[in-house]
């Protein structure tokens, strides 16, 4: 009895150190749709580029001997938001503003192409190899007897729960206390009312995938030292899983988008451990498939009502 | 009097906290022209939509031809014989004339893709009449040179008449108009007059109409409803509305 | 001057950055520790070069918008001739084509014949792919989905019941189908944003199932010895492999030669190619095709009209899926070998950009783009590892600069001919 509940609180960790980062890059696509209506492809990997850069900033002040893990973490953090947040907004400007207003359809056309393209020219320029990384945090805190079944919960794992919970509560002021916020969300509302009223909406859209961007960073960082492993092609299901946890929780919806991550990492943390790994992507997707048939607006989305 | 075409009784239509539609009836009968006015924002398009399927009403009953209709989808409702313009032309603007009248008859069409692929006789038959009965139309609403014309590059006016006639190819026993008269101008307005006449008493289809355009509104209408902030506030006669007191204090305000 | 220069120098710093982090600086894994290298004084020379271009531009852009403008191509489309006479030399065109198509392979090398009969595969894919997102405008990720359906279906209906290709032909078809109508149908009632998802979602789903599926599919190593097709039970190998079947060479009693097995298969190909364009065609001229178009324009209209819009979506969902199966059928028969390798996300990508570079909803865009993009790579070799990256640049690109593709497409417009209806 308590070995199964050890191990049901094991899975249930899990699955939320996996779902909190799915919510960071969840969020990134639920606001760009806010905003624009549209689903950024490419978000996925911005994410893989994030992590890629933060090995490259922890892989170089290791080598020049700076040992402080705190202040490696924050300037890798630092480092790859900005550099990712650059990407966000390049990809905007370059393969969506020209589209903008224009059928839907180019647009997502376009979007899967960046996605494409960001992904080989990553596998170019590092190579298609799994990249690895000796893990900086180790050890935790362990639970129960070592001779039936002992649950974890690793320092790292506790690392990642506080920096999600910082950059969600930092993100929620900065949409409902700043100007900048308070312009999203008019933007969101209404576009072209906004635009009226003296806005530029073009920088709030640019700010929208820059902020979308580095919390995908946050992300690549974080998953990245909890993994140790990175390679061109982990953005794609990243961003599929992301997108799924977006919709699950309402897209639009930034809260849903933090419901939806956490709900979807528990599900495929559960999944993994009572029925098959190999099978969990199958369960994510086909909750995605189920919640679009019986509930479409999302767990905490509002319905659309159509304009005639 | 016979039983309705169209009885909408108690219909009511909340957005989030908005009552769009409060309380609203009506009912058209065979062969009948009936108008809905009010002034701007009465949530009398919310009522069309509502009967045409496009909203879900939140409450209220529909019935067409003693069926309940309300709550279907917009397409089930328009195979069941009512159709319905839109406030701002909806064409098929890249479409030419011609197709968008062959598209409204979709489905009275032989749509079996064997058919179509292998040119069967009843599939010819089929595109044949389609064809006829679109040229028919045309020529009523004095569009037949411009079949072979892309329907965006036809003048506003035209483009008007064309959805009526798009509506009128699927064959309705309901036609739903709203605000046909909209930026015509008065030669127009009149020809508009003339021809809602000429279909309800040659091809036997009842009308419903929104419109502002008030003397088209009481020269054609048989009964008239006033809608007023989504509440009824008035139906009759024209007769009878033009002399009702609350009538004019809505449109003219408080003396 | 001011207002250009610091813009200029905004993209100049972000150009810096995008490159030189990733393109600069190389991660390498070495033991267990993650080394960094600095990348060749090439590499670095070319970011240099790129931002320095990007500063010049963005400096002078408005005195360069003037002077550069981006060439338009010549459209296959404006070289064609118009009206009556043009339509019958259309018609001759078609046919001298057509023509040339069946005889070339006997003159060809084995190899250009095999590589012809891979872009004829690509051709139906685009095509097929073509109903849904050209005509029907609606985005399909996970198109290769269904190529997978076709060709696990062939290879396991002849590895386990010794069903033959033109018996499982129809099958795989159909088969396919189904599985787009089950997807189609709940996911089609949604905004079109969700169906692109799906699908690529769903493709994914196709690929798990079949590399863990281990006990039917063979898993990652997939199905081998699948038999070629024959014809009227005539086998193109040496020796027939079914006892009632006799090899070809032997009844026509000529010496056995393996490229008449090529021959066949691209004939067989082409076949197929020349019977989907034809329905296509016809498609495009029936109602249904003249529904879809309709409702790429305004659906609400259509369903005011009684119109359903999901049934008509899913028509185009179901027989686009069902052209993926034919082909996937045909593929795994040409190949006599199939795992799921063959069908990653990155073959709906290819498929995509075909549709996408040929114009949607054209097919001669689509042919000539099928031809393109597959018999490209394969002459210049060196360009394989690149192809990825441009095809993702292509599918950007064209969405800005043409997004009609190389030939637009021209819908066949009915007409009302009003020399009988003169009043």
């Amino acid at each position: 009895m308590q070995e199964q509940l050890l191990y049901f609180v094991q899975q249930l960790l899990n699955g939320l150190t996996i779902g909190s980062t799915y919510a960071l890059i969840a969020i990134g696509y639920t606001m760009v749709y806010g905003i624009i209506g549209m689903i950024n492809f490419a978000h996925g990997e911005v994410y893989m580029i994030g992590t890629y850069v933060a090995f490259i900033v922890i892989a170089g002040l290791t080598y020049l001997g700076l040992e402080s893990l705190p202040l490696v973490f924050l300037a890798a953090l630092l480092v790859s938001m900005m550099v990712a947040a650059t990407y966000g907004f390049t990809i905007e400007r370059v393969a969506y503003r020209p589209l903008r207003g224009g059928p839907r359809l180019l647009a997502l056309i376009s979007a899967i192409g960046m996605s494409i393209f960001l992904q080989n020219f990553v596998r170019l320029a590092q190579g298609s190899r799994d990249i690895a990384m000796p893990s900086l945090v180790t050890g935790g805190w362990t639970f129960g007897s070592p001779d039936t079944f002992e649950a974890s919960l690793s320092y790292m794992q506790v690392i990642i729960f506080i920096v999600t919970l910082v950059t969600m509560g930092a993100l929620t002021l900065f949409i409902t206390k700043s100007k900048w916020g308070r312009a999203c969300r008019s933007c969101s509302q209404d576009l072209g009312m906004t635009n009226l009223l003296g806005i530029n909406t073009n920088n709030i859209i640019a700010l929208t995938f820059v902020v979308g961007a580095a919390l995908a960073a946050v992300a690549g960082l974080l998953l990245g030292m909890y993994y140790g492993v990175v390679n061109p092609y982990i953005g794609f299901i990243a961003g599929l899983k992301a997108f799924t946890a977006a919709v699950l929780g309402g897209i639009g919806s930034i809260p849903g988008a933090m419901l939806g991550g956490i709900l979807l990492g528990t599900t495929e943390a559960m999944t993994s451990a009572y029925f098959s790994s190999e099978y969990k992507d199958v369960v994510a997707f086909g909750l995605l498939i189920l919640v679009l048939l019986f509930r479409p607006s999302g767990l905490l989305g509002k319905p659309e009502v159509e304009k005639i | 009097m016979s039983r309705a075409l169209l009885e909408v009784s108690g219909l009511c239509m909340r957005f989030g906290g908005l009552l769009a539609v409060n309380n609203v009836s009506l009912s058209v009968h065979e062969k009948e022209i009936v108008s809905v006015i009010g002034p701007n924002g009465a949530g009398k398009t919310t009522v069309f939509n509502c009967i045409s399927g496009f909203y879900n009403p939140t409450q209220g009953t529909i019935l067409f031809d003693g069926e309940e209709i309300a709550g279907l989808k917009g397409h089930k409702i328009a195979r069941k014989g009512m159709v319905r313009t839109f406030q701002h032309v909806r064409l098929f603007k890249e479409m030419t004339v011609i197709e968008n009248l062959l598209v409204a008859q979709h489905m009275h069409m032989n749509t079996n893709l064997m058919g179509g692929f292998l040119k069967t006789p009843a599939y010819r038959k089929s595109e044949q009449r389609a064809m006829e009965n679109a040229a028919f139309w045309l020529d009523k609403v004095n569009l037949l040179e411009f079949a072979n014309r892309e329907a965006g590059n036809l003048a506003y006016g035209q483009q008007r008449r064309l959805e009526i006639a798009r509506c009128m190819v699927t064959r309705p026993r309901l036609l739903m108009l709203d605000e046909p008269a909209a930026g015509l101008n008065p030669n127009e307005t009149k020809e508009l007059d003339q021809l809602i006449c000429n279909l309800r008493d040659e091809f036997d289809v009842s009308i419903l109409l929104i419109e502002h355009d008030m003397g088209l509104v009481m020269g054609i209408s048989d009964q008239i409803a006033v809608i007023n902030q989504g509440t009824p506030l008035a139906s009759g006669t024209p007769a009878e509305i033009r002399d009702n007191p609350d009538v004019i204090k809505a449109y003219l305000g408080e003396e | 001057m001011n207002r250009t220069l610091y813009p200029a120098i905004f993209a100049a710093i972000v150009t810096l950055i995008l490159t030189s982090m990733m393109l600069g600086i190389k991660l390498k894994t070495e033991g267990i520790n993650l080394t960094l290298h600095s990348a060749e004084g090439s590499t670095w020379t070319m970011i240099f070069v790129a931002t320095a271009v990007v500063f010049l531009f963005q400096l002078f852009r408005n005195q360069l918008t003037g002077l550069v403008k981006l060439p338009t191509l010549p459209t296959v489309e404006s070289m064609l001739p118009e009206g009556k006479k043009g339509d019958r030399i259309k018609t001759l065109a078609v046919c001298f084509i057509v023509a040339a198509a069946l005889i070339w392979p006997f003159y060809a090398s084995r190899g250009a014949v095999d590589l012809a009969t891979l872009a004829l595969i690509y051709i139906m894919l685009g095509l097929g792919l073509n109903i849904v997102v050209g005509l029907a405008g609606l985005l399909d990720l996970g198109y290769v989905a269904f190529y997978a359906v076709g060709a696990y279906t062939y290879a396991l209906l002849s590895l386990y019941y010794d069903v033959s290709f033109w018996v499982a032909l129809p099958i795989c078809g159909l088969l396919a189908a189904l599985f787009g109508f089950l997807l189609g149908f709940p996911v089609l009632r949604l905004r079109g944003d969700y169906l692109a998802i799906v699908t690529l979602g769903f493709g994914e789903i196709i690929r798990i199932l079949l590399l863990n599926w281990t006990d039917v599919t063979g898993g990652p190593n997939g199905i081998s010895r699948i038999p070629k097709p024959d014809i009227f039970g005539l086998e193109f190998s040496r020796r027939a492999k079914d006892p009632d079947n006799m090899p070809f060479h032997e009844f026509f009693g000529i010496a056995y030669d393996p490229s008449y097995k090529v021959i066949f298969l691209y004939l067989l190909a082409l076949l197929l190619v020349l019977v989907t364009v034809y329905v296509i065609n016809r498609l495009t001229r029936m109602p249904i095709g003249r529904a879809w178009e309709a409702l790429r324009e305004d659906d609400i209209a259509c369903r005011s009209l009684g119109l359903n819009p999901t049934v008509v979506k899913l028509t185009a969902f179901t027989i686009g899926a069902s052209f993926a199966g034919f082909a996937g059928c045909f593929f795994s028969a040409r190949q006599g070998f199939i795992s799921p390798e063959s069908f990653v996300f990155i073959e709906s990508a290819i498929i995509l950009a075909i549709v996408v570079l040929g114009g949607m909803g054209s097919q001669l865009g689509v042919i000539l783009a099928a031809i393109i993009l597959t018999v490209l790579p394969e002459l210049a070799r060196e360009f394989q590892e690149y192809r990825m990256l441009m095809f993702g640049l292509l599918m950007v690109f064209m969405m800005i600069w043409k997004p009609q593709g190389l030939v637009p497409m021209k819908r066949p417009h009915l007409e009302l001919s009003t020399g009988d209806k003169a009043k």
